[in-house]
Protein backbone atom coordinates (compact mmCIF):
# COMPACT_ATOMS: atom_id res chain seq x y z
CA UNK A 1 0.00 0.00 0.00
CA UNK A 2 1.59 3.44 -0.88
CA UNK A 3 1.48 6.62 1.24
CA UNK A 4 -1.37 8.36 -1.04
CA UNK A 5 -3.71 5.41 -0.61
CA UNK A 6 -3.97 6.17 3.46
CA UNK A 7 -6.30 5.69 5.85
CA UNK A 8 -8.28 8.79 8.15
CA UNK A 9 -7.20 6.43 11.34
CA UNK A 10 -5.69 3.12 11.65
CA UNK A 11 -6.92 1.40 15.01
CA UNK A 12 -4.50 -1.43 16.47
CA UNK A 13 -6.85 -3.47 19.53
CA UNK A 14 -10.10 -4.30 18.81
CA UNK A 15 -10.74 -3.75 22.13
CA UNK A 16 -13.87 -1.31 23.92
CA UNK A 17 -11.15 1.40 23.89
CA UNK A 18 -10.60 0.61 19.43
CA UNK A 19 -14.32 -0.16 18.47
CA UNK A 20 -15.93 2.70 19.85
CA UNK A 21 -13.48 4.96 18.58
CA UNK A 22 -14.32 3.21 14.80
CA UNK A 23 -17.49 3.12 15.67
CA UNK A 24 -17.84 6.95 15.55
CA UNK A 25 -15.11 7.27 13.02
CA UNK A 26 -16.93 5.23 10.63
CA UNK A 27 -20.22 7.08 11.63
CA UNK A 28 -18.81 10.09 10.64
CA UNK A 29 -17.64 8.91 7.47
CA UNK A 30 -14.09 8.77 8.18
CA UNK A 31 -11.90 6.02 6.15
CA UNK A 32 -11.11 3.53 9.43
CA UNK A 33 -9.31 0.75 9.67
CA UNK A 34 -9.32 -1.70 12.61
CA UNK A 35 -6.02 -4.63 13.28
CA UNK A 36 -6.56 -7.01 15.97
CA UNK A 37 -4.09 -9.75 16.31
CA UNK A 38 -7.19 -12.36 17.57
CA UNK A 39 -8.79 -15.09 15.15
CA UNK A 40 -12.04 -12.58 16.18
CA UNK A 41 -12.26 -9.40 17.89
CA UNK A 42 -12.60 -10.40 21.64
CA UNK A 43 -10.70 -13.23 21.66
CA UNK A 44 -7.35 -12.44 23.44
CA UNK A 45 -9.50 -9.95 25.94
CA UNK A 46 -10.65 -11.35 29.54
CA UNK A 47 -12.00 -8.97 32.32
CA UNK A 48 -13.52 -9.78 35.60
CA UNK A 49 -16.13 -8.58 35.23
CA UNK A 50 -18.51 -5.62 34.74
CA UNK A 51 -19.05 -2.84 32.21
CA UNK A 52 -20.65 0.49 33.47
CA UNK A 53 -23.36 1.16 31.05
CA UNK A 54 -22.83 5.26 31.02
CA UNK A 55 -20.11 4.66 29.27
CA UNK A 56 -21.85 2.93 26.23
CA UNK A 57 -24.66 6.00 26.82
CA UNK A 58 -21.69 8.44 25.72
CA UNK A 59 -20.43 6.43 22.66
CA UNK A 60 -24.04 7.11 21.58
CA UNK A 61 -27.25 7.41 23.49
CA UNK A 62 -29.47 4.08 22.94
CA UNK A 63 -26.41 1.63 22.80
CA UNK A 64 -26.71 -0.06 25.85
CA UNK A 65 -30.38 -1.24 25.43
CA UNK A 66 -28.72 -2.53 21.72
CA UNK A 67 -26.38 -4.02 23.25
CA UNK A 68 -28.42 -6.18 25.47
CA UNK A 69 -27.80 -9.42 23.77
CA UNK A 70 -23.76 -9.38 24.04
CA UNK A 71 -24.29 -8.50 27.94
CA UNK A 72 -24.80 -10.78 30.81
CA UNK A 73 -26.50 -9.66 33.85
CA UNK A 74 -27.84 -6.41 35.24
CA UNK A 75 -25.86 -6.06 38.80
CA UNK A 76 -28.41 -5.35 41.56
CA UNK A 77 -26.82 -6.69 44.09
CA UNK A 78 -23.36 -5.62 45.01
CA UNK A 79 -21.05 -7.51 47.68
CA UNK A 80 -18.15 -7.11 49.66
CA UNK A 81 -16.81 -10.62 51.45
CA UNK A 82 -14.27 -10.39 54.27
CA UNK A 83 -12.66 -13.82 54.53
CA UNK A 84 -10.37 -15.70 57.20
CA UNK A 85 -10.27 -19.29 56.95
CA UNK A 86 -13.90 -20.93 57.71
CA UNK A 87 -14.91 -17.54 59.09
CA UNK A 88 -16.20 -14.77 56.71
CA UNK A 89 -18.68 -11.32 56.35
CA UNK A 90 -20.48 -10.70 53.73
CA UNK A 91 -21.96 -7.32 53.17
CA UNK A 92 -25.03 -7.24 50.40
CA UNK A 93 -26.14 -4.06 49.10
CA UNK A 94 -29.34 -4.97 47.21
CA UNK A 95 -30.52 -1.83 45.09
CA UNK A 96 -33.22 -2.28 41.75
CA UNK A 97 -32.98 1.56 41.25
CA UNK A 98 -29.75 -0.08 39.66
CA UNK A 99 -31.69 -1.85 36.93
CA UNK A 100 -33.26 1.24 35.95
CA UNK A 101 -34.38 2.17 32.20
CA UNK A 102 -30.43 1.64 31.72
CA UNK A 103 -29.59 -0.81 34.15
CA UNK A 104 -26.35 1.19 35.66
CA UNK A 105 -23.85 -1.82 35.26
CA UNK A 106 -24.00 -5.31 33.73
CA UNK A 107 -22.03 -8.47 34.03
CA UNK A 108 -20.11 -9.05 31.04
CA UNK A 109 -17.65 -11.97 29.20
CA UNK A 110 -15.54 -9.63 26.47
CA UNK A 111 -14.84 -12.80 23.62
CA UNK A 112 -18.99 -11.97 23.59
CA UNK A 113 -19.33 -8.02 23.97
CA UNK A 114 -16.52 -7.25 21.71
CA UNK A 115 -17.27 -9.42 18.54
CA UNK A 116 -20.67 -8.19 18.88
CA UNK A 117 -19.43 -4.52 19.33
CA UNK A 118 -16.84 -4.71 16.21
CA UNK A 119 -19.75 -5.64 14.16
CA UNK A 120 -21.64 -2.64 15.06
CA UNK A 121 -18.33 -0.43 14.00
CA UNK A 122 -18.39 -3.08 10.85
CA UNK A 123 -21.97 -2.26 9.92
CA UNK A 124 -21.55 1.55 10.17
CA UNK A 125 -18.41 0.96 7.69
CA UNK A 126 -15.24 0.35 9.30
CA UNK A 127 -13.02 -2.27 8.14
CA UNK A 128 -11.70 -4.71 10.74
CA UNK A 129 -8.52 -7.06 9.93
CA UNK A 130 -8.65 -9.61 12.32
CA UNK A 131 -5.95 -12.23 13.08
CA UNK A 132 -3.38 -9.64 12.09
CA UNK A 133 -0.71 -8.47 14.76
CA UNK A 134 1.38 -5.00 14.38
CA UNK A 135 4.56 -5.33 14.68
CA UNK A 136 5.78 -1.86 14.90
CA UNK A 137 4.44 1.78 13.82
CA UNK A 138 5.95 3.41 10.82
CA UNK A 139 7.65 7.27 11.66
CA UNK A 140 8.53 9.96 9.36
CA UNK A 141 9.87 12.84 10.24
CA UNK A 142 8.72 12.74 13.88
CA UNK A 143 5.50 11.99 13.24
CA UNK A 144 4.00 8.33 13.16
CA UNK A 145 2.25 8.55 9.62
CA UNK A 146 1.32 4.28 9.90
CA UNK A 147 1.74 0.41 10.99
CA UNK A 148 4.13 -2.53 9.90
CA UNK A 149 2.53 -6.27 10.01
CA UNK A 150 5.11 -9.10 8.96
CA UNK A 151 5.93 -7.43 5.32
CA UNK A 152 2.84 -5.11 4.87
CA UNK A 153 2.90 -1.29 5.81
CA UNK A 154 -0.75 0.44 6.19
CA UNK A 155 -0.61 4.70 6.42
CA UNK A 156 -3.19 6.60 7.89
CA UNK A 157 -3.54 9.93 9.25
CA UNK A 158 -3.95 9.24 12.97
CA UNK A 159 -2.78 5.54 14.60
CA UNK A 160 -4.76 4.59 18.00
CA UNK A 161 -3.31 2.58 19.87
CA UNK A 162 -6.26 0.57 21.87
CA UNK A 163 -3.58 -2.61 21.97
CA UNK A 164 -4.17 -3.05 25.93
CA UNK A 165 -2.44 -2.78 29.17
CA UNK A 166 1.16 -3.96 27.82
CA UNK A 167 0.91 -1.75 25.03
CA UNK A 168 4.23 -2.47 23.32
CA UNK A 169 3.14 -0.02 20.09
CA UNK A 170 3.13 2.87 23.34
CA UNK A 171 6.47 1.94 24.46
CA UNK A 172 7.70 1.44 20.74
CA UNK A 173 6.65 5.05 19.82
CA UNK A 174 8.43 5.98 22.95
CA UNK A 175 5.31 7.30 24.91
CA UNK A 176 6.08 4.66 27.94
CA UNK A 177 8.57 2.84 29.15
CA UNK A 178 8.75 -0.65 31.06
CA UNK A 179 5.99 -1.39 32.67
CA UNK A 180 6.82 -1.56 36.14
CA UNK A 181 5.51 -4.11 38.32
CA UNK A 182 3.88 -2.49 41.06
CA UNK A 183 1.93 -0.29 38.95
CA UNK A 184 -0.12 -3.45 37.67
CA UNK A 185 -2.69 -6.22 38.94
CA UNK A 186 -2.70 -9.61 37.48
CA UNK A 187 -5.93 -11.27 37.28
CA UNK A 188 -6.65 -14.83 37.23
CA UNK A 189 -10.04 -16.55 36.21
CA UNK A 190 -12.08 -19.67 35.33
CA UNK A 191 -15.08 -19.66 34.23
CA UNK A 192 -17.85 -22.01 35.60
CA UNK A 193 -20.76 -22.80 34.22
CA UNK A 194 -24.18 -23.24 35.82
CA UNK A 195 -27.89 -23.74 35.05
CA UNK A 196 -29.72 -19.81 34.94
CA UNK A 197 -31.79 -21.18 37.65
CA UNK A 198 -29.26 -22.51 40.02
CA UNK A 199 -27.78 -18.97 39.75
CA UNK A 200 -30.90 -16.95 40.49
CA UNK A 201 -31.61 -19.23 43.55
CA UNK A 202 -28.30 -19.11 44.99
CA UNK A 203 -27.62 -15.30 44.84
CA UNK A 204 -30.69 -14.91 45.10
CA UNK A 205 -31.78 -12.41 42.33
CA UNK A 206 -34.39 -12.46 39.22
CA UNK A 207 -33.52 -13.81 36.07
CA UNK A 208 -31.93 -10.97 34.19
CA UNK A 209 -30.19 -9.82 37.56
CA UNK A 210 -27.12 -10.56 38.87
CA UNK A 211 -24.12 -9.84 41.71
CA UNK A 212 -20.99 -8.47 42.01
CA UNK A 213 -18.66 -9.80 45.01
CA UNK A 214 -15.22 -8.83 45.61
CA UNK A 215 -13.62 -10.65 48.61
CA UNK A 216 -10.65 -9.53 50.72
CA UNK A 217 -8.62 -12.14 52.63
CA UNK A 218 -8.21 -14.59 50.48
CA UNK A 219 -4.77 -13.81 49.01
CA UNK A 220 -2.23 -14.90 51.58
CA UNK A 221 -1.56 -10.98 52.82
CA UNK A 222 -0.65 -10.01 48.84
CA UNK A 223 -2.09 -6.83 48.28
CA UNK A 224 -5.37 -7.80 46.33
CA UNK A 225 -8.58 -9.85 46.19
CA UNK A 226 -11.26 -12.09 44.51
CA UNK A 227 -13.64 -11.07 42.44
CA UNK A 228 -16.77 -13.29 41.75
CA UNK A 229 -19.76 -11.97 38.48
CA UNK A 230 -22.53 -14.02 37.85
CA UNK A 231 -23.01 -14.18 34.34
CA UNK A 232 -26.02 -15.83 32.11
CA UNK A 233 -25.14 -19.16 32.60
CA UNK A 234 -21.84 -19.11 34.22
CA UNK A 235 -19.91 -17.54 36.73
CA UNK A 236 -16.72 -15.21 36.89
CA UNK A 237 -14.54 -16.21 39.57
CA UNK A 238 -10.98 -14.98 40.27
CA UNK A 239 -7.92 -13.18 42.32
CA UNK A 240 -6.08 -10.23 41.39
CA UNK A 241 -2.67 -9.88 42.93
CA UNK A 242 0.39 -7.70 42.77
CA UNK A 243 2.79 -9.76 41.13
CA UNK A 244 5.57 -8.12 42.93
CA UNK A 245 4.22 -8.95 46.36
CA UNK A 246 2.89 -12.67 44.92
CA UNK A 247 6.85 -13.23 44.05
CA UNK A 248 7.62 -12.35 47.41
CA UNK A 249 5.26 -14.54 49.13
CA UNK A 250 6.39 -17.25 47.09
CA UNK A 251 3.11 -19.40 46.97
CA UNK A 252 1.99 -19.84 42.98
CA UNK A 253 -0.64 -17.49 42.61
CA UNK A 254 -2.77 -20.47 40.82
CA UNK A 255 -2.63 -22.53 43.88
CA UNK A 256 -3.79 -19.12 46.08
CA UNK A 257 -6.78 -18.41 43.05
CA UNK A 258 -7.31 -22.62 43.60
CA UNK A 259 -7.61 -21.88 47.80
CA UNK A 260 -10.00 -19.37 46.88
CA UNK A 261 -12.28 -21.17 44.93
CA UNK A 262 -12.29 -23.95 47.41
CA UNK A 263 -12.97 -21.56 49.99
CA UNK A 264 -15.86 -22.45 52.53
CA UNK A 265 -16.98 -18.81 51.19
CA UNK A 266 -17.21 -19.88 47.86
CA UNK A 267 -17.47 -23.35 47.18
CA UNK A 268 -21.05 -23.51 48.07
CA UNK A 269 -21.88 -20.85 44.97
CA UNK A 270 -19.99 -22.95 42.55
CA UNK A 271 -20.46 -26.34 43.79
CA UNK A 272 -21.60 -28.59 40.71
CA UNK A 273 -20.60 -26.19 38.08
CA UNK A 274 -18.27 -26.62 35.24
CA UNK A 275 -15.01 -24.88 34.50
CA UNK A 276 -14.74 -24.48 31.43
CA UNK A 277 -11.80 -21.10 30.63
CA UNK A 278 -8.85 -20.39 32.73
CA UNK A 279 -7.47 -16.77 31.65
CA UNK A 280 -5.51 -14.03 32.64
CA UNK A 281 -4.90 -10.69 32.24
CA UNK A 282 -2.84 -7.78 33.90
CA UNK A 283 -4.82 -4.36 34.97
CA UNK A 284 -3.59 -1.27 35.39
CA UNK A 285 -3.55 -0.59 39.44
CA UNK A 286 -2.17 3.04 39.70
CA UNK A 287 -5.38 5.09 39.08
CA UNK A 288 -4.05 8.39 37.59
CA UNK A 289 -0.45 7.85 38.92
CA UNK A 290 0.05 5.19 36.33
CA UNK A 291 -0.59 7.36 33.38
CA UNK A 292 1.82 8.42 31.10
CA UNK A 293 2.66 12.01 31.25
CA UNK A 294 2.05 12.16 27.34
CA UNK A 295 -0.57 10.37 25.78
CA UNK A 296 -0.20 11.30 22.11
CA UNK A 297 2.65 12.51 19.57
CA UNK A 298 2.11 13.53 16.15
CA UNK A 299 0.14 11.03 14.29
CA UNK A 300 -0.46 8.74 17.60
CA UNK A 301 -2.98 9.06 20.65
CA UNK A 302 -2.86 6.25 23.57
CA UNK A 303 -6.44 5.05 24.55
CA UNK A 304 -8.11 2.56 27.26
CA UNK A 305 -5.54 0.59 28.78
CA UNK A 306 -3.06 1.41 26.75
CA UNK A 307 -3.35 4.84 27.81
CA UNK A 308 -3.45 3.12 31.64
CA UNK A 309 -6.72 4.21 32.18
CA UNK A 310 -7.90 2.02 35.39
CA UNK A 311 -9.63 3.12 38.50
CA UNK A 312 -9.29 0.66 41.65
CA UNK A 313 -11.09 1.56 44.90
CA UNK A 314 -10.82 -1.28 46.19
CA UNK A 315 -15.03 -1.94 46.14
CA UNK A 316 -15.33 -0.05 42.52
CA UNK A 317 -13.00 -1.23 40.02
CA UNK A 318 -13.39 0.26 36.40
CA UNK A 319 -11.40 0.00 33.27
CA UNK A 320 -13.87 -0.95 30.35
CA UNK A 321 -16.27 2.15 30.64
CA UNK A 322 -12.88 4.33 30.68
CA UNK A 323 -11.70 2.47 27.63
CA UNK A 324 -15.04 3.13 25.56
CA UNK A 325 -14.88 7.23 26.92
CA UNK A 326 -11.11 7.37 26.05
CA UNK A 327 -11.92 5.75 22.37
CA UNK A 328 -14.77 8.03 21.85
CA UNK A 329 -12.71 10.90 23.04
CA UNK A 330 -9.73 10.12 20.28
CA UNK A 331 -12.71 9.90 17.64
CA UNK A 332 -13.86 12.95 18.47
CA UNK A 333 -11.03 14.58 18.52
CA UNK A 334 -10.07 13.35 15.00
CA UNK A 335 -12.99 14.29 13.85
CA UNK A 336 -12.86 18.01 14.67
CA UNK A 337 -9.23 18.23 14.07
CA UNK A 338 -8.17 20.34 10.97
CA UNK A 339 -4.57 18.73 10.78
CA UNK A 340 -3.18 15.87 12.09
CA UNK A 341 -0.80 18.27 14.81
CA UNK A 342 -4.33 19.29 16.30
CA UNK A 343 -5.37 15.71 17.08
CA UNK A 344 -3.81 15.47 20.59
CA UNK A 345 -4.48 18.34 22.07
CA UNK A 346 -8.14 17.91 20.98
CA UNK A 347 -7.85 14.56 22.58
CA UNK A 348 -7.04 15.60 25.87
CA UNK A 349 -9.80 18.44 25.73
CA UNK A 350 -12.23 15.87 25.06
CA UNK A 351 -11.00 13.46 27.64
CA UNK A 352 -11.51 16.44 30.30
CA UNK A 353 -14.66 17.45 28.63
CA UNK A 354 -15.62 13.57 28.97
CA UNK A 355 -14.65 13.59 32.79
CA UNK A 356 -12.32 11.08 32.53
CA UNK A 357 -9.64 12.81 33.74
CA UNK A 358 -11.86 14.71 36.36
CA UNK A 359 -13.26 11.27 37.33
CA UNK A 360 -9.30 9.70 37.81
CA UNK A 361 -8.40 12.99 39.72
CA UNK A 362 -10.96 12.46 41.81
CA UNK A 363 -9.74 9.02 43.49
CA UNK A 364 -6.19 9.63 42.76
CA UNK A 365 -4.92 9.17 46.18
CA UNK A 366 -7.18 5.46 46.68
CA UNK A 367 -4.08 3.82 45.46
CA UNK A 368 -2.40 4.90 48.91
CA UNK A 369 -4.91 2.86 51.09
CA UNK A 370 -4.70 0.08 48.55
CA UNK A 371 -0.82 -0.43 49.82
CA UNK A 372 -1.94 -0.56 52.97
CA UNK A 373 -0.42 -4.24 53.94
CA UNK A 374 -2.95 -4.89 56.75
CA UNK A 375 -5.96 -4.62 54.46
CA UNK A 376 -5.73 -7.63 52.79
CA UNK A 377 -4.94 -10.33 55.80
CA UNK A 378 -4.86 -8.31 59.48
CA UNK A 379 -8.28 -6.31 58.86
CA UNK A 380 -10.28 -8.70 57.32
CA UNK A 381 -9.46 -11.33 60.51
CA UNK A 382 -9.94 -8.63 62.95
CA UNK A 383 -13.46 -8.09 61.59
CA UNK A 384 -14.20 -11.88 61.41
CA UNK A 385 -12.98 -11.83 65.52
CA UNK A 386 -15.14 -9.21 66.22
CA UNK A 387 -18.01 -10.91 64.41
CA UNK A 388 -17.17 -14.52 66.39
CA UNK A 389 -17.19 -12.49 69.63
CA UNK A 390 -20.61 -10.83 69.44
CA UNK A 391 -22.56 -14.20 67.59
CA UNK A 392 -20.74 -16.64 70.18
CA UNK A 393 -23.48 -18.24 73.17
CA UNK A 394 -21.55 -21.17 74.75
CA UNK A 395 -22.72 -20.65 78.35
CA UNK A 396 -19.84 -18.73 79.80
CA UNK A 397 -19.90 -15.83 81.06
CA UNK A 398 -19.05 -13.33 77.89
CA UNK A 399 -16.48 -10.99 78.65
CA UNK A 400 -17.47 -7.29 78.68
CA UNK A 401 -18.01 -5.84 74.64
CA UNK A 402 -15.31 -3.30 75.48
CA UNK A 403 -13.13 -5.22 76.79
CA UNK A 404 -13.29 -7.80 74.84
CA UNK A 405 -13.29 -5.68 71.64
CA UNK A 406 -10.46 -3.80 72.87
CA UNK A 407 -8.54 -7.41 73.39
CA UNK A 408 -9.77 -8.05 69.50
CA UNK A 409 -8.03 -4.97 68.19
CA UNK A 410 -4.49 -5.13 70.33
CA UNK A 411 -4.21 -9.02 69.02
CA UNK A 412 -4.22 -7.71 65.41
CA UNK A 413 -2.83 -4.42 65.69
CA UNK A 414 -1.12 -1.56 68.01
CA UNK A 415 -2.94 1.42 68.33
CA UNK A 416 0.01 3.39 66.73
CA UNK A 417 -0.74 0.92 63.37
CA UNK A 418 -4.61 1.94 63.67
CA UNK A 419 -4.08 5.62 64.51
CA UNK A 420 -1.76 5.33 61.09
CA UNK A 421 -3.97 2.94 58.60
CA UNK A 422 -6.75 5.38 59.53
CA UNK A 423 -4.83 8.53 59.16
CA UNK A 424 -3.46 7.49 56.00
CA UNK A 425 -6.85 5.75 55.07
CA UNK A 426 -8.50 9.41 55.30
CA UNK A 427 -5.82 11.49 53.74
CA UNK A 428 -5.98 9.30 50.56
CA UNK A 429 -9.77 9.82 50.06
CA UNK B 1 -19.07 -32.38 36.59
CA UNK B 2 -18.69 -30.22 39.64
CA UNK B 3 -15.87 -28.07 39.93
CA UNK B 4 -12.83 -28.94 41.99
CA UNK B 5 -9.19 -27.91 42.46
CA UNK B 6 -7.59 -28.70 39.71
CA UNK B 7 -4.21 -27.84 38.11
CA UNK B 8 -2.47 -25.51 35.84
CA UNK B 9 -2.24 -28.52 32.87
CA UNK B 10 -5.73 -29.49 33.59
CA UNK B 11 -7.32 -26.01 33.29
CA UNK B 12 -5.41 -24.95 30.23
CA UNK B 13 -6.78 -28.35 28.37
CA UNK B 14 -10.09 -26.34 28.62
CA UNK B 15 -8.92 -23.33 26.30
CA UNK B 16 -8.21 -23.02 22.93
CA UNK B 17 -5.11 -22.69 22.01
CA UNK B 18 -3.30 -22.64 18.23
CA UNK B 19 0.11 -22.99 18.61
CA UNK B 20 3.01 -21.50 16.31
CA UNK B 21 5.32 -23.86 16.01
CA UNK B 22 8.00 -22.12 13.85
CA UNK B 23 7.67 -19.21 15.87
CA UNK B 24 7.99 -19.12 19.75
CA UNK B 25 6.61 -15.60 20.52
CA UNK B 26 8.53 -15.51 24.25
CA UNK B 27 12.46 -17.12 24.59
CA UNK B 28 14.66 -17.31 26.96
CA UNK B 29 18.11 -16.53 27.66
CA UNK B 30 18.96 -19.60 30.12
CA UNK B 31 22.37 -18.29 30.93
CA UNK B 32 20.77 -15.26 32.32
CA UNK B 33 18.16 -17.42 33.99
CA UNK B 34 20.64 -19.83 35.85
CA UNK B 35 22.48 -16.85 37.51
CA UNK B 36 18.81 -15.27 38.58
CA UNK B 37 18.28 -15.56 42.45
CA UNK B 38 14.53 -14.92 42.74
CA UNK B 39 13.24 -16.28 40.03
CA UNK B 40 9.64 -14.97 40.04
CA UNK B 41 8.52 -15.97 37.29
CA UNK B 42 8.00 -19.96 39.07
CA UNK B 43 5.43 -18.58 40.85
CA UNK B 44 3.70 -15.92 39.27
CA UNK B 45 3.18 -17.29 36.00
CA UNK B 46 -0.70 -17.83 36.31
CA UNK B 47 -0.03 -20.41 33.83
CA UNK B 48 2.79 -22.20 36.12
CA UNK B 49 4.30 -22.65 32.43
CA UNK B 50 7.88 -21.52 33.86
CA UNK B 51 9.64 -24.87 35.50
CA UNK B 52 12.44 -25.72 36.76
CA UNK B 53 13.91 -28.75 36.12
CA UNK B 54 17.66 -30.16 37.36
CA UNK B 55 18.13 -26.64 38.26
CA UNK B 56 17.53 -24.79 34.95
CA UNK B 57 14.54 -22.58 34.14
CA UNK B 58 11.92 -23.92 31.08
CA UNK B 59 9.29 -22.51 29.96
CA UNK B 60 6.23 -23.82 27.54
CA UNK B 61 5.12 -21.06 25.44
CA UNK B 62 2.32 -23.39 24.12
CA UNK B 63 0.03 -22.71 26.89
CA UNK B 64 0.06 -19.06 27.48
CA UNK B 65 -2.48 -16.90 28.02
CA UNK B 66 -0.40 -13.64 27.11
CA UNK B 67 -1.24 -12.06 30.43
CA UNK B 68 2.42 -10.32 30.64
CA UNK B 69 3.21 -11.17 33.93
CA UNK B 70 6.68 -12.48 33.18
CA UNK B 71 7.31 -9.69 31.24
CA UNK B 72 6.90 -6.98 33.86
CA UNK B 73 8.81 -9.20 36.74
CA UNK B 74 11.55 -10.64 35.22
CA UNK B 75 14.05 -8.03 36.56
CA UNK B 76 17.72 -9.44 35.24
CA UNK B 77 16.15 -9.78 31.40
CA UNK B 78 16.11 -13.49 31.06
CA UNK B 79 13.13 -12.85 28.60
CA UNK B 80 15.32 -12.33 25.52
CA UNK B 81 11.59 -11.35 23.91
CA UNK B 82 8.73 -11.10 24.18
CA UNK B 83 5.93 -10.72 22.13
CA UNK B 84 2.67 -11.39 21.49
CA UNK B 85 2.47 -14.90 19.15
CA UNK B 86 1.41 -14.08 15.49
CA UNK B 87 -1.89 -12.99 13.98
CA UNK B 88 -4.50 -16.02 14.32
CA UNK B 89 -1.72 -17.82 17.05
CA UNK B 90 -2.05 -18.36 20.92
CA UNK B 91 -5.04 -18.38 23.29
CA UNK B 92 -8.83 -17.88 21.72
CA UNK B 93 -10.64 -16.73 24.79
CA UNK B 94 -14.61 -17.81 24.13
CA UNK B 95 -15.55 -16.16 27.50
CA UNK B 96 -13.04 -14.02 28.13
Amino acid sequence: MSEEEKFDAIIIGAGPAGIACAYLLAKAQKNVLVIERGVTAGSKNVTGGRLYTYALEMVEEGLTKAAEEALERKVVREQITMMDGDKAITIDYHDLGFKGDVPQSYTILRAVFDEWFAAQAEAEGAMIATGIRVDDVIEKDGRIIGVKAGEDEMYADVVIAADGVNSLIAQKAGLRGELPAHSVGVGVKEIIELPPKTIEERFNVGPDEGVAKLSLGCTEGIQGGGFLYTNKDSVSLGVVFSPEQAAKNGKKIHEIFQDYKMSPAIYPLIGDGTTTEYGAHLVPEEGLRGVPKKLFRDGLVLVGDAAGFGINMGYIIRGIDLALVSGAAAAKAIIAAEKVSDVGPAYMKELDNMRLIPNMKAVAGFPDILTLPRIFSTYPKMANDVFQYLFTVDGKVPTKMTKALMGIVKKHVTMGQLMGDAWRGLKSI
Amino acid sequence: MTVKRQGPEELLGLNKFTVDEDCPHIVLDKEICAKCKDKPCLVICPAVLYTLKDGEINFDYAGCLECGTCRVMCKNKGISKWEYPRGTFGVAFRGG
